[in-house]
């Protein structure tokens, strides 16, 4: 039971460090980006390959697998899609959703369709016993992480110079350009700490989610019910969302294995015919 | 108030059938005299015409975009395949049944579709078919799960033309099915209604002010697009005699998408002219580089977008126009 719960979090955390920066690019932004998961999936790929080919150690894989996801968030941002701010959503969907279908296909002519496996470092193998629960060690790794991680971005985004200039050019970029806020850099270092922490995500997550070609696709309905969920009032509304799907997610599946991940669509749907916004949300400016 | 001469003669106008309206569907029906054996590459146009169709009512006409319209196609494709593997294999009337199931569930689903911003639709209509892809994976007994569907034992179409191994009669009933379901949604389009749902897409606000209610308007059309969506389910199911998972995939909801989108969304012929290159296109790609063809298909989104999709639709309205023209001149 315990360790149900402990699983859920875990994977739960795990989802809001994926999901995060798409909850700011498209729950704040309001650009519906369906090809998050690509970052991730870069992330992920670029640790196993550093791993398994150089033997890089493993917690030194993950700041780079962040550096790396970041640099391709703001390539992309930069070259592509900065154009579809303004676009329609059908446009959006449509553009995203062909990154998609490409990287997949890329990954998987490029690399090969076989599941991607990294080798966890010993001190982050093996079980403790916490009030009667066996809980793996490297799931406490990951709660810690992404809990400090949380805890690190709420701040930049609430007490920081940057976390305001962001707020403000979501709300109104025509104020606040006039403000001198240069909102294209706001958005596009914004765009690439999202693409970094998926990346981040991606290669923390190789070990438990799997890591394969089609993993955009795979958890891309993740990603956005974390966001639809989370509402628009920030990563607040996005961390509360990811633990209750983690924990349902996981629970779901140990208690009624026969329906599956039918739980978490229902619950999503649920939740939507309640709260159309989502669980948080603030008053926009407008 | 009766309407200006001039803008009811404009209205008329848009819905006065073209004489190149006629070439295309005397082109459709020659093209199985000349290509007789791809008459069952044509029978997969045909349908994913009318499943682009149906899409093309909710997004282009109402406004909706939709990730989920597999979860219609599907369900048709169930529930004609159930009849025709439990001994009821009249084609017409598993059509019907097909329609009235992806209606009601339709109708049933679009209320939940009138609240929150694209990105609520969006993510709702995506939850409907996963859960409804999850359901039939989960109820193997009845669906045959991941083996799909077998023993469907079809009839023949009005009790004469039994489907041939070549697709022939195949592509005659599907473009039938097709042909007549387009002249009801071109005539709904055009009538008073299709007006009205269009003053909602522009804007929901003042067409409320004038008093045209939205949220009717939605359910309408909704309800009218999964019918039609389940019909071209149901006529998938009974011309490959098969269903599989496939049929709720996200793939097909994103496929449509693209069909639509390479024809020119809010015009009832973009769906069937996507339809003709998509699938001319996935047949000829398929050929080359039959396992990543997908990359191909994500770069023409990419590239459509980047360019503006609305080009193609006008190129070949621009044609349509002209030779019209010359048509009435002769």
């Amino acid at each position: 039971m315990l360790t149900i719960l402990f699983d859920g979090i875990a994977y739960g955390m795990l989802l809001f460090v994926l999901a995060c920066g798409l909850s700011v690019t498209m729950g704040l932004m309001n650009f519906i980006n369906l090809s998050h998961g690509v970052f991730s999936m870069a992330g992920g790929y670029i640790t196993a390959f550093l791993i398994n080919r150089w033997g890089v150690p493993f917690l030194l894989c993950l700041p780079l697998a962040f550096l790396f996801s970041a640099a391709l968030g703001m390539l992309l941002e930069r070259t592509l899609y900065r154009r579809l701010y303004a676009r329609s959503h059908l446009d959006q969907v449509l553009f995203t959703i062909g990154i998609v279908f490409m990287s997949v296909a890329a990954v998987d002519y490029v690399i090969g369709s076989q599941q991607q496996t990294v080798k966890l470092p010993d001190m982050l193998k093996g079980r403790i016993d916490i009030l009667g629960g066996s809980i793996g060690l490297y799931r406490v790794f990951i709660i810690a992480l992404c809990g400090c991680l949380a805890v690190t971005i709420q701040t930049l985004l609430v007490k920081t110079r940057f976390g305001s200039q962001l707020r403000a050019a979501v709300d109104d970029p025509r104020v606040a350009r006039g403000m001198g806020i240069n909102v294209n850099t706001v958005f596009a270092i914004t765009f690439a700490v999202g693409s970094g922490l998926a990346g981040l995500g991606g290669a923390l997550g190789t070990d438990i989610l799997g890591m394969d070609p089609t993993f955009p696709i795979k958890f891309m309905i993740y990603f956005l019910i974390v966001v639809t969920v989370g509402g628009t009032s920030g990563i607040m509304g996005a961390f509360f969302a990811s633990l209750i799907l983690g924990i349902a997610d996981v629970g779901g599946k140990y208690y009624v294995p026969q329906i599956g991940a039918f739980i978490i669509y229902a619950l999503m749907v649920v939740v939507l015919i309640i709260r159309p916004q989502g669980l948080f949300t603030r008053s926009r400016g407008k | 108030m009766s309407m200006t001469p001039s803008a009811h003669q404009t209205m008329l106008d848009q819905a006065r059938w073209r004489w190149s309206e006629s070439l295309f569907w005397l082109l459709s029906l020659a093209v199985l005299f000349v290509f007789p054996s791809k008459a069952l590459l044509f029978s997969q146009i045909a349908i994913m015409g009318l499943f682009a169709l149906s899409l093309d009512l909710i997004l282009g006409y109402g406004g909706i975009v939709s990730l989920g319209h597999a979860a219609f196609f599907g369900l048709g494709a169930y529930a004609a395949g159930l009849m025709a593997k439990h001994g009821l294999g009249d084609p017409l009337l598993g059509l019907a049944v097909a329609a009235c199931v992806a209606a009601i569930i339709g109708w049933l689903t679009s209320f939940l579709l009138l609240r929150g911003s694209d990105l609520t639709r969006l993510m709702v209509t995506l939850g409907i078919a996963l859960m409804l892809f999850e359901l039939a994976n989960r109820m193997a007994s009845i669906t045959g799960g991941a083996d799909g569907l077998q023993g469907m034992m079809v009839g023949p179409v009005l009790g004469l033309f039994s489907f041939d191994l070549f697709g022939k009669t195949a592509y005659l009933y599907a473009l039938s099915v097709l042909f007549v379901l387009f002249l009801l949604a071109r005539k709904i389009v055009h009538s008073t209604f299709g007006l009205s749902l269009r003053a909602v897409k522009g804007n929901a606000l003042r067409a409320g002010a004038i008093g045209i209610s939205a949220s009717s308007r939605l359910v309408a059309i909704y309800t009218l697009s999964a019918a039609f969506a389940g019909i071209a389910g149901a006529l998938s199911a009974q011309t490959t005699q098969l269903v599989s998972l496939d049929v709720l995939d996200f793939h097909r909801s994103a496929d449509v998408m693209l069909v639509l989108v390479i024809g020119g969304v809010g015009w009832l012929y973009g769906g069937i002219i996507g339809a003709i290159m998509f699938t001319l296109m996935q047949d000829w790609l398929a050929g080359i580089t039959p396992q990543y063809w997908e990359f191909w298909i994500g770069l023409v989104l990419v590239c459509l977008v980047l360019v503006g999709h609305d080009r193609i639709k006008i190129a070949i309205q621009s044609i349509g126009t002209r030779l019209s023209g010359k048509g009435g001149a002769a």
